[in-house]
Order: structure tokens, then C-alpha cells, then sequence
């Protein structure tokens, strides 16, 4: 039996916001279910009583002085932007027609 | 002075100290080196062919007028693509920025410019920086100089092309689980990662936070340590960035001294799976080694073989994460906004056509195991493992100095060969992963030629953390014996490119 199976997969293309296409979700279902097949195998490791280690160096947290210091222009902040308007960035409705 | 191209980077400093060439004369050597050359390599993306003689004028200007610059003002070097620099093109190997033109410079870019390092442009590589051949680029893949047909390693396989084709005697990469040593060690050239923190992500375009790491690539250990003071060293604006002074690489790579140094062997990467002549050249290294004085031990590391699974599930959990800032609603791409299509329509849409197959794979893996039901099983178990291998690391460095294991298990495979075959494709990196997740310093040197293919092999050390000296005590050590047996440096075995005009 599939680790995940190829609704699952449509699932999360959506939980990602990637439209896929049929095809491509016939292609990635069966190799997800490989990948999850291999990166299961961290649980044949007996880690009950191991800390987790989120981060390579123990670090506590970094703060910076709350001092206001140069920045990106508006036109540099909007130099990217796929559309823009009055200096702000313009987007598509958020809102469908229904709400 | 074609053969400027040839020298290493501490030489053309020195030619240029001398007075014998100009910043601007070696700067066109290289740019007509990758008009030459890169029809058939593919190691760039983008020349800034003005901006690099523009920078080359400026440092030619400031030595004339008697300004003290440092040892390597005026030497060219290719940026790994993944690197913002203000105003020039920078993509990551996507579609979903392609001609996104940052408005800032990487906290790397700062420094190099700082030192007046040319900047030719910007290299190839994987998507985002997800693979290990170079064959996931949106722009198509890079060829390995040593045969056209085989891949250059990856994810930064532009650089290590780009320095073995004699394109640029520097370059810089990024290593989040190989992508500069892998490529090194498919190349003949050397690749530092250097210890997590101890160069700057600001301006890096993230892959997996708590490992990506910026370091120098070259093609002797000397460039290397050089570049890597230039680019080391604590940043502010990058809140992982250790506040300790630089490790002394380059007086380390000076010394190249090895008596006394204990080093371990590890067990567990070698063995089946590995190519006889990657096992051969590197046990005549160790071996090597030991007649320079080092003393060799057999290390075991229990838990390096759980290394991959759990980078399988870090990794893609912190890229999904990073790459949701591709929305298509700030910069980049933007698909289907036609007034009737929703943001996050848009952004559906936009994702699909932005991102690659292998971006696509990893995101939705990431996406699983992050989900409720499956975080603990998954990610958190993966951290688990990950403290597991720290300790592993912890306790040989008890017993050793450094440790040392083949840089990958086979050398440069041909394109195409694993594209279809994500796991073939993820144990390339068996070796180079446990030093990400444990965060030390790692480095890949060439030790020869492998005899079945005839094609360059990599030795993998691993140091503990901020200690990148001793990679580079290790790695001049083999380079000075290697080539007093060899009568050059290996990167003089490689095959002649094809010039065209």
C-alpha cells in the first residue's frame, strides 16, 4: 500500500498553492510515496528520550538595537513588483464574488 | 597573456602588486575566456561584462594612486546565482524570478566588492539550490569540463565548472547539503563549507535556514583560505552569524602541516555503493597522510546513516516554508492575473509555471511533513536524529582532529542518468550531509583521477566547529604532496576545451 496516495497529493498541491496537472500528479504521487518511503526511515531510531535540535549552533536570541537605520527607497521596495500602483504593490482581489 | 586564465588567484595578486598586469587585463582575459568557452560549459547565467571592467578600472585606478589594497583586490571570481547583488540579475536557477533585478547587495557581495573582487557574473545551478547536478536550472544544465557529457555536481555546478574551465580563478557557492563540495569533488577543484555561521545568509535567497552556508570554491587551497577570510566573519544583519573572530585559514593553508594531527576514518562512508576507484584514491590519501605524520584511526559514527532520511525531511520542511514568500505579489513571476482570477488563484498559477519539477517535489514534501498527524512522526523525529548525529560528531572529535570520509560516492555521472530517480540523485550527498546538519566545517580536495573513468575523485574532511583552519591544514598538506608526485596540481590533467571564436 502507498504511502500517500495520489488524492493526498492533490491535497497538498493545494494546502501549497500549486495548480498541478493531472500528469504531473501522475508523475510526483508515485515518487512522493518513494521519498516518504525513504525519509521514514528515521523512525527505526530510537529517539524517545533525545532533545530535538532545531538549529546546528545553540543560539539564544539575537536582538538589534531599536534604532532606525537606512532602508530600500519605495521605488527600490517596488523595483520588483509584477504591478504596482501610487507606491504600493498591486494585487489581485483577495475576495471572490460570493463573499 | 592568454595564460593569465592559468594562474591562481595569489598569483595574479601578485602579478598585479608587481605592476606586470592590470586588474583590466586579466578581467578581459577571463570574459574572453567565457566567450570562448561557455557555448559549450553553460557555467554562467548572466556576464556583467561592464560592471566587472567597470569594478577591474576602479581597483587599477586605487592601486595607482597608491591605495593599500588587500591580497586579492582586482582578481576576478563567478557568483553563484543564488547570491543578490544590487541591479544584476539574480534568478536562483528559477523561472519564477526570472529578470528580477535585486535592489541590494548580499552581505558576500558587500564583502567581496569591499576587497575589490571582480564580479564576472553569475553562475548556474539548481533550482533554488534543490539538486545535485546542476540539470534542475530553469536555463538548462552546466557540462562538466572534464567531459562535456557529465554533469559538474550541483547544486552549485556553474562555479565548480566556471573555475575548473579556467573561467575564474574564484568563485563562491553555497552548501546546504553538498553544493559546494560535491561540485569540487566532480571537478578536480576545492570547495570549503565553512562552519554554519561563520559566513553571512543575509542576501542569500534561503533553501533550509538552519543549514545553508556560503564558502569558497577555487582550484588550489591557498585561493580558497584567501577568499574565505574575505567573505568570513560576524554580520549583524544575519541573526545565526557566530561573533567570534575568523579562523586563521590562511595562515593554516600556508602551513599545511599535518605531523601529529590525529585523524579518523569514518566507518560507515565507504563500503558498498561506493565506486572502487573514489575508494581507491582516497584510501592512498589517507595513506599519504599517514607518511606526512598525521596518525589514523578508524572512527565509527553509528548514526550517519540516518543522515540523509532526516535531511530528506528538514530540508523540504524549511524550503516550503521559505519559498511561500514566492506569491507572485512583491517580485517575480506573476501568472493569470486577469482581473477575473483571485490572489490566490493567481498565486496557484504562478507557482505552477514558476517552479520546476524537483522545487515542486520538495515543497509538497516539506508541506507533508509539517502537517498535523505527521509533525512528530516526521520533523520531529528528524531534529531527533539530527542531535544524534551531532553526538556522533561530538564524540569523535574526542578521539581526533578532523575526520575524513570520500567527498561522494561515485564521480561526475552523465546527464540525464538520475533525472528520473530522485533517490539515485539524493545519496550523491551521503557523505556531505551529516557536517550541515551538525553545522561543523567541511571541505572536499582532490586526490586524483579515478582509474575506471578517468575522472577526478574528492577528499572529504570534516573539522569541528570554527575549527576551518584545519581543513586547510589537511588540504595544503595533500596538495603540496600530490603534486610533488604528480608534477603539477591535478586540475593540470584536465582535457584541453574546445575554443571557439
Amino acid at each position: 500500500m502507498p504511502s500517500i496516495t495520489r488524492e493526498e497529493v492533490a491535497h497538498l498541491a493545494r494546502l501549497a498553492r500549486i495548480e498541478l496537472s493531472d500528469d504531473e500528479l501522475d508523475h510526483l504521487a508515485p515518487q512522493l510515496d518513494q521519498i516518504i518511503g525513504l525519509v521514514a526511515q528515521v523512525s527505526d531510531v530510537a529517539a524517545e528520550d533525545i532533545p530535538p535540535t532545531s538549529h546546528a549552533l545553540p543560539l539564544s536570541n539575537v536582538m538589534r538595537k531599536d534604532e532606525n537605520v537606512p532602508c530600500l527607497t519605495p521605488e527600490q521596495a517596488l523595483s520588483g513588483a509584477p504591478a504596482a500602483e501610487d507606491q504600493r504593490f498591486r494585487v489581485p482581489r483577495i475576495l471572490s464574488e460570493e463573499a | 597573456m592568454s595564460d593569465l586564465t592559468r594562474k591562481t588567484a595569489a598569483e595574479l595578486s601578485e602579478l598585479m602588486a608587481s605592476g606586470e598586469t592590470s586588474s583590466v587585463e586579466i578581467t578581459q582575459a577571463h570574459l574572453d575566456r567565457i566567450t570562448a568557452t561557455d557555448t559549450a560549459v553553460h557555467a554562467f547565467l548572466h556576464v556583467d561584462t561592464d560592471g566587472a571592467l567597470a569594478q577591474a578600472a576602479d581597483v587599477d585606478k586605487r592601486r595607482a594612486a597608491g591605495e593599500k589594497l588587500g591580497p586579492l583586490a582586482g582578481v576576478p571570481l563567478a557568483l553563484k546565482d543564488v547570491l543578490t547583488q544590487d541591479g544584476v540579475p539574480t534568478t536562483a536557477g528559477s523561472r519564477i524570478l526570472e529578470g528580477w533585478k535585486p535592489p541590494y547587495d548580499s552581505t558576500v557581495v558587500k564583502r567581496l566588492k569591499a576587497a575589490g573582487i571582480v564580479i564576472l557574473g553569475k553562475t548556474n545551478m539548481d533550482e533554488f539550490a534543490m539538486g545535485s547536478s546542476t540539470e534542475n536550472s530553469a536555463y538548462g544544465p552546466t557540462h562538466n569540463p572534464w567531459d562535456l557529457a557529465r554533469i559538474p555536481g550541483g547544486s552549485g555546478g556553474g562555479s565548480s565548472a566556471a573555475i575548473s574551465a579556467y573561467q575564474a580563478p574564484l568563485a563562491i557557492g553555497t552548501d546546504t547539503g553538498g553544493s559546494i563540495r560535491q561540485p569540487a569533488a566532480f571537478t578536480g577543484t576545492v570547495g570549503v563549507k565553512p562552519t554554519y555561521g561563520g559566513t553571512s545568509r543575509y542576501g542569500l535567497i534561503a533553501l533550509a535556514s538552519s543549514l545553508d552556508t556560503p564558502g569558497p570554491c577555487a582550484r588550489t587551497t591557498l585561493d580558497a583560505a584567501l577568499l574565505h577570510e574575505v567573505i568570513a566573519g560576524h554580520d549583524p544583519m544575519d541573526s545565526t552569524s557566530i561573533d567570534q573572530p575568523v579562523p586563521p585559514v590562511v595562515e593554516a593553508a600556508r602551513r599545511g602541516d599535518v605531523n601529529g594531527l590525529r585523524i579518523g576514518v569514518v566507518k560507515e562512508l565507504g563500503g558498498e555503493g561506493y565506486q572502487p576507484g573514489v575508494e581507491a584514491r582516497f584510501h592512498e590519501a589517507v595513506e599519504l597522510l599517514t607518511k606526512l605524520g598525521a596518525e589514523v584511526v578508524e572512527v565509527s559514527c553509528p548514526h550517519f546513516q540516518y543522515a540523509l532520511p532526516a535531511y530528506y525531511l528538514i530540508l523540504p520542511s524549511e524550503a516550503s516554508s521559505n519559498l511561500a514568500k514566492f506569491d507572485a505579489m512583491r517580485f517575480g513571476l506573476r501568472v493569470g492575473d486577469d482581473g477575473e482570477n483571485d490572489a490566490e488563484q493567481v498565486m496557484r498559477l504562478t507557482r505552477e509555471a514558476g517552479f520546476g519539477a524537483e522545487v515542486k517535489r520538495r515543497i509538497m514534501l516539506g508541506t507533508h511533513a509539517l502537517s498535523s498527524g505527521y509533525y512528530d512522526a516526521y520533523y520531529g523525529q528528524a531534529q531527533k536524529v539530527r542531535t544524534l548525529i551531532a553526538r556522533d560528531f561530538t564524540r569523535a572529535y574526542e578521539q581526533v582532529d578532523v575526520l575524513v570520509s570520500p567527498a561522494t560516492p561515485t564521480t561526475a555521472f552523465a546527464i540525464g542518468d538520475r533525472v528520473n530517480d530522485p533517490i539515485a540523485m539524493y545519496k550523491n550527498d551521503l557523505c556531505t550531509i551529516p557536517s550541515n546538519l551538525a553545522g561543523n566545517a567541511a571541505a572536499s580536495f582532490p586526490v586524483g583521477l579515478a582509474d575506471e573513468d578517468g575522472l577526478p575523485v574528492g577528499f572529504h574532511v570534516m573539522a569541528p566547529v570554527m575549527r576551518d583552519d584545519l581543513l586547510y591544514q589537511v588540504g595544503a598538506a595533500l596538495e603540496s604532496a600530490l603534486a610533488d608526485q604528480w608534477g603539477g596540481v591535478l586540475m593540470s590533467k584536465a582535457p584541453e576545451l574546445e575554443v571557439t571564436r
